[in-house]
């Protein structure tokens, strides 16, 4: 919302200068504190600087000219200037450049100029040579009694050094969107009176609290037809109010200076003096209204109700819409004419065929109330948001519409002839509701801060609301006013307490946890394998959870579809981070980076039995640029086991989608359940995903599953005190046993005493036989409480190998 | 009187003899050697030692006396000379050694946590140490979690699919909907609500979903952390000086922070929070865009609505939360210019965190 300083001016009298820096700054915080932060605060300067007004004394044509004549104005004295614009005559006061001024938007100053004889010492200016409107068809006529002979346009109401301020305007606060919502907030604040002043009469009855702060009386008497003039809603529920006026004998034309100007500056553009009026209004108060151009309307009355199939509108913006498409839910509420022709999209846009144009001498002016939640449907499905459904959107104050109206009349009023006629209306809704108790002590309690007595009272009223006594002790009955259907609850009134009196008047308050603060367990579980991974010189990375669709195939997992992705390629959840790292390594080989060591901690997701969804927490390791990337991808998983304390798990070779057929072990906790997998991608998938042919290792590991699995005991055992003994083992085992199933043979047989095992040597070759390789092993003795005997070491030697050999895993090698 | 040497006599020449023997080694080795000479088995004095034997009675203890403090003397000197030999030699194979360090081949072989994840745990870390804990829950939510219960009204933007990521899978249904990406993780303090009594004093972190299209401050999905309060007496005044103790401990003692008046369905009174700006302290910058504030996240005392929606007594307990993004902390902490290069991977980056 974009309000000007002398537009607020006019209801608060701030008695800010527009170049009083410190104070524009102070009235921005003050703004920002009352919740309307400024996005932008924009200095302007004065309108068309040295151009003065002049009254038409004389016009004479120019002997052998006829697109100009000379004309002699009036400033104080009289000067004679040459015009090429016929729109006027005698007696009109309009704008005048004298030599040396510099209009808007030009870099030279004006100069004295000779045509066909006659010297024009100056020049007559239309609406867009001041920059007033976009009109250069004619002057700029200045109606009488809006300017002095002589006087400067910069000096014009709302003309002068001005001061726009851009605000963010919270989306339960409709009221916010209007001149006099912001200039109601700031004079409670500031402690100053909410006057608008005696420019208006309208305004002057509103701000007495007549009508503005509690609505007109006789809402409810409008009759709904007077002399022909009809108004009937259809639906209730979209339009429960539907007032419209008849205004006649209009001169359309440019509108008064300081409308078009402030339009301007709050990012209207300003069209003519019906239209401008309206939008007008409609930022000053909050509350659209449409004109229609009466003589081209099939009658003199309006009907609001659902679109109907088949009917469509050619609205102003030039586009035609079909309303109500076959299948549509609900139609869209539109506003039809008397021949039940639809004229406009209710609260939306009005149709072409009505517009206002420079013809226009009668018009139908429209002020409904729709529901919020209508016009937000229109708007979104015909994707056309106008100033006036944003604000019908979040909802407009049902009982400003009298007033919009009135205020509409006597901006025509100001700006030439009109003639007020039949003013007609329907009303089907309740004026109020109930009045919410507020209980002052909770107010204290929940702000954290003592509230003074009358303290509620004195921040409340001068917003509207008014405050009656509660039923109960310690409590009060407030009655909202029309403009704030936010404030519902006792909490929404402790909301509005607080923000008048200032957040920051609310000291802090530093309150502290009974309980000890702390991650759980699996929090730190998850730190130390992050930990880990860096440890093990790998960079994590942050991938996307939606990825192409076309990235998983051959992974073997159903992805979970989204099904509204922002590009329709990259529609699927991740059913693994392999597609995520993967991307990532290829952009960095792409780059010429030869050795990466990649990881990413995250959730996965997939499509699990029955269609529902699964999500889990899952870590990945890619390991390229390596020599035998697969075995790199083990130590890794080996230093992981070992940093968070689990008890040894088995690498059984299995085939995994995506992963090299003969380069992948499943991970499986010593109960057998699965952790994840190791080894090597596929190579074919490795050189489309990374668009070079690189051999890639990896890890994924499901933490779920990690942290359930068992670990080893937290109570260390001492170590033995006497010497340990020693002895290696090499078996020749067929390729078809893997070497942990041997080993763990050789740990049961081994028993307590055995301290280490270490595999140290693989050897396939000339000495063992084809299909078999050697496998060697190094073993560690010790008791707690004696040396070992020979004895005793030979007895495990013998145990062990006979348990291998017994197993018909292998055979000793001698 | 005979001019045969006197005992004194011999053991002296035998003392210098040996001394300079010694001095004369330039090896241990020869040191060794000169030593045995004199005190080994067949040396000098063993040959002097046999010969007592042949001496009178009464002189035999004076000689053996003489032999003794003989042999203590070499043995001395030997061991004085040993060890200046062993230093020079020591000193020359270890010289033999040296090289330059620098020249060593090689990188580093430590990875790096990422930006955000740095930041995450640094949050995290904060709030534990305000006696918070860390609660998680899933990125797919249905409605009923993401929305109805935190009081989003129907028709609120966040709800159409223009906004929230949904998903192409049939919802549980019922009361819970269908099923989207949490677009926040203000459900995490439902489910925490719905699991347990208060008091509740817990951060939920975690990476939400908007249908934002990535520019240099926007990305579809991003990082969250939302701290929620719900105790007996909980008051506004009780959330600012909260996010004031975390402004300072996050941002730095000088940075300040301030609440001003905003709207939020699932809090009421509700609260913009601001910094003040981090990089020209206040004073209005091109990062704060002159007003010397960041906006920082949104804020305020949880909702009646919310707490009817998970069966607590909105009379009995009051509670806030306020909540702001992770990526923005880290870009502000690293100074990274764009969002972008958050999900880029880039080693280059990745290195330098």
């Amino acid at each position: 919302m974009r309000v000007t300083l002398s537009w607020l001016e006019e209801f608060v009298p701030l008695g800010i200068a527009a170049e009083d820096a410190d104070s524009v700054a102070e009235l921005t915080a003050t703004l920002a504190d009352l919740g309307f932060v400024a996005e932008s605060v924009k200095q302007v300067e004065p309108q068309a600087p040295g151009v003065v007004l002049a009254k038409v004394q004389e016009i004479t044509a120019i002997p052998g000219a006829d697109r100009i004549r000379r004309v002699v104005v009036d400033i104080g004295e009289a000067v004679e200037v040459v015009c090429g614009a016929w729109n006027f005559s005698v007696g009109d006061v309009v704008p005048l450049a004298l030599p040396g001024v510099v209009l808007p938007g030009s870099q030279e100053p004006m100069q004295r100029r000779k045509m066909r004889g006659v010297v024009s010492n100056g020049m007559l200016c239309s609406g867009a040579e001041v920059g007033l409107a976009e009109d250069a068809a004619g002057l700029l006529i200045v109606p009488p009694g809006h300017g002095l002979v002589g006087q400067e346009v910069s000096s014009l109401r709302g003309l002068g050094r001005d001061v726009v301020f851009d605000l963010e305007v919270q989306a339960n606060r409709p009221d916010g969107n209007s001149v006099v919502g912001i200039a109601r907030d700031l004079a409670a604040r500031l402690g100053l009176p909410f006057n608008p002043g005696g420019s208006s009469a309208v305004l002057s009855a509103m701000a007495s609290g007549v009508s503005l702060h509690r609505g007109p009386s006789g809402a409810a008497e409008l009759p709904a037809e007077s002399e022909g003039v009809w108004v009937r809603s259809e639906d209730a529920e979209a339009c429960p109010r539907l007032l419209a006026r008849a205004i006649g004998k209009l001169k359309v034309g440019p509108s008064l200076p300081y409308v078009a100007r402030r339009l301007g500056l709050c990012g209207m553009r300003p069209l003519n003096s019906v239209v401008d009026a309206s939008n007008y209004v409609m930022l000053e108060l909050g509350q659209p209204t449409h004109p229609y151009d009466m003589a081209r309307l099939g009658g003199a009355g309006l009907v609001a109700r659902r679109a109907r199939q088949g009917e469509s509108i050619k609205t102003i913006d030039g586009s035609s819409r079909e309303l109500c498409p076959p299948g549509t839910q609900e139609p869209p509420c539109v506003i039809a004419d008397a021949s039940g022709e639809v004229v406009s999209v209710a609260g939306v846009m009005g149709g072409a065929s009505s517009e206002i144009s420079i013809e226009t001498t009668e018009v139908l002016l429209e002020a409904a109330h729709f529901s919020a939640l209508a016009v937000a449907r229109s708007s979104r499905r015909m994707g056309l948001r106008t100033e006036a459904s944003l604000r019908y959107e979040k909802s407009c104050d049902p009982w400003v519409l009298e007033a919009a109206i009135a205020r509409i009349c006597e901006l025509l009023a100001e700006s030439g002839s009109s003639h007020d006629g039949p003013l007609v209306g329907v009303t089907n809704m309740a004026r109020q509701g109930s009045p919410v108790p507020l209980r002052q002590a909770r107010a204290s309690a929940l702000l954290g801060t003592a509230l003074a007595d009358g303290e509620v009272e004195r921040l409340l009223v001068p917003m509207g609301f008014s405050i009656g006594k509660g039923g109960r002790p310690g409590s009060v009955d407030v009655e909202v006013p029309t403009w704030r259907p936010d404030v519902t609850r006792e909490v929404d009134l402790i909301e509005e307490i607080a923000r008048q009196r200032g957040y920051s008047s609310i000291a802090p308050r530093f309150r502290r946890a009974e309980q000890v603060g702390g991650l759980t367990p699996r929090q730190r579980f998850r730190r130390r394998l992050g930990l880990t991974l860096v440890s093990l010189g790998a960079l994590e990375c942050w991938t996307p959870t939606i990825v192409g669709s076309g990235s998983q195939d051959g992974l073997g997992t159903k992805p979970v579809e989204v099904a509204n992705p922002l590009v329709k390629e990259e529609s699927a959840l991740r059913t693994s981070l392999l597609s995520g790292l993967s991307a990532a390594a290829a952009r960095n080989l792409a780059r010429g980076v030869g050795r990466l060591r990649l990881f990413e901690i995250g959730r996965v997701f997939g499509v699990g039995e029955e269609e529902s969804v699964k999500e889990r927490e899952t870590a990945a390791l890619l390991v390229i640029g390596e020599e035998d990337v697969a075995a790199q991808a083990v130590l890794a998983w080996r230093s992981i086991e070992a940093a968070l304390g689990l008890q040894r798990c088995r690498l059984a070779r299995t085939e995994a989608p995506g992963m090299h057929p003969g380069r992948c072990a499943e991970l499986r906790a010593p109960d057998g359940s699965p952790l994840g997998v190791v080894g090597e991608m596929d190579p074919d998938l490795a050189e489309k995903l990374l668009g070079v042919p690189r051999r890639a290792g990896w890890l994924e590991l499901d933490l779920d599953r990690l942290w359930a699995s068992p670990r080893r005991a937290e109570q260390v055992v001492a170590p033995s005190r006497f010497p340990s003994a020693e002895f290696d083992l090499a078996f020749t085992v067929s390729e078809e046993v893997a070497a942990y199933e041997v080993e763990e043979v050789l740990a049961a047989a081994a028993g307590s005493a055995l301290e280490s095992l270490s595999l140290f040597d693989v050897y396939r070759g000339a000495a063992v036989e084809a299909g078999e390789r050697s496998l060697a092993w190094h073993l560690r003795f010790a008791e707690q409480d004696h040396t070992l005997t020979d004895a005793e070491v030979s007895s495990y030697r013998q145990t062990c190998v006979e348990a291998v050999e017994a197993a018909g895993m292998g055979r000793l090698r001698s | 009187m005979s001019d045969t040497p006197s005992a004194q006599e011999i053991i002296e020449q035998t003392l210098m003899r040996a001394e300079q023997a010694l001095l004369a080694a330039g090896t241990v080795a020869e040191l060794d050697a000169a030593e045995s000479q004199v005190l080994g088995r067949s040396g000098e004095i063993a040959g002097l030692r046999s010969g007592i034997a042949a001496r009178p009675v009464a002189e035999r203890p004076h000689w053996g006396k003489l032999l003794q403090d003989c042999r203590a003397r070499v043995g001395t000197l030997a061991a004085q000379r040993r060890a200046k030999l062993w230093a020079t030699e020591r000193a020359e194979r270890l010289a033999g050694e040296a090289r330059d360090l620098s020249e060593v081949l090689g990188e580093a072989v430590i990875g790096r946590r990422h930006a955000v994840m740095q930041t995450w745990e640094e949050l995290e870390d904060i709030f534990v140490g305000m006696g918070f804990v860390v609660a998680e829950g899933p990125e797919i939510e249905d409605e009923w979690h993401n929305f109805d219960a935190l009081n989003t009204p129907p028709d609120h933007p966040a709800r159409a699919a223009q906004d929230s990521f949904y998903l192409d899978v049939p919802g549980p249904g019922g009361r819970e909907g269908a099923l989207l990406l949490r677009t926040h993780t203000s459900p995490v303090q439902i489910r925490l609500m719905e699991n347990q009594a208060p008091p509740i004093w817990a951060v939920s972190p975690g990476r939400v979903y908007r249908r934002d299209t990535p520019d240099a401050s926007h990305l579809p999905y991003f990082h969250q952390i939302e701290a929620l309060v719900v105790d007996e007496g909980i008051s506004f005044a009780d959330l600012a000086g909260t996010i004031d103790s975390f402004t300072r401990a996050f941002f730095g003692e000088g940075v300040k922070s301030r609440l001003r008046p905003a709207y939020f369905p699932f809090t009421e009174p509700s609260a913009e929070f601001d910094i003040s700006c981090t990089v020209c302290s206040g004073k209005g910058c091109r990062t704060c865009h002159g007003v010397g504030w960041l906006e920082m996240g949104g804020s305020g005392m949880v909702d009646p609505a919310v707490f009817e929606a998970v069966g607590l007594d909105p009379e009995r307990w009051s509670g806030f939360a306020f909540g702001f993004g992770i990526d923005r902390c880290a870009l502000m902490r690293r100074g990274i210019p764009d969002l972008r290069l958050l999900v880029e991977n880039d080693v280059r980056f990745l290195s330098q965190l």
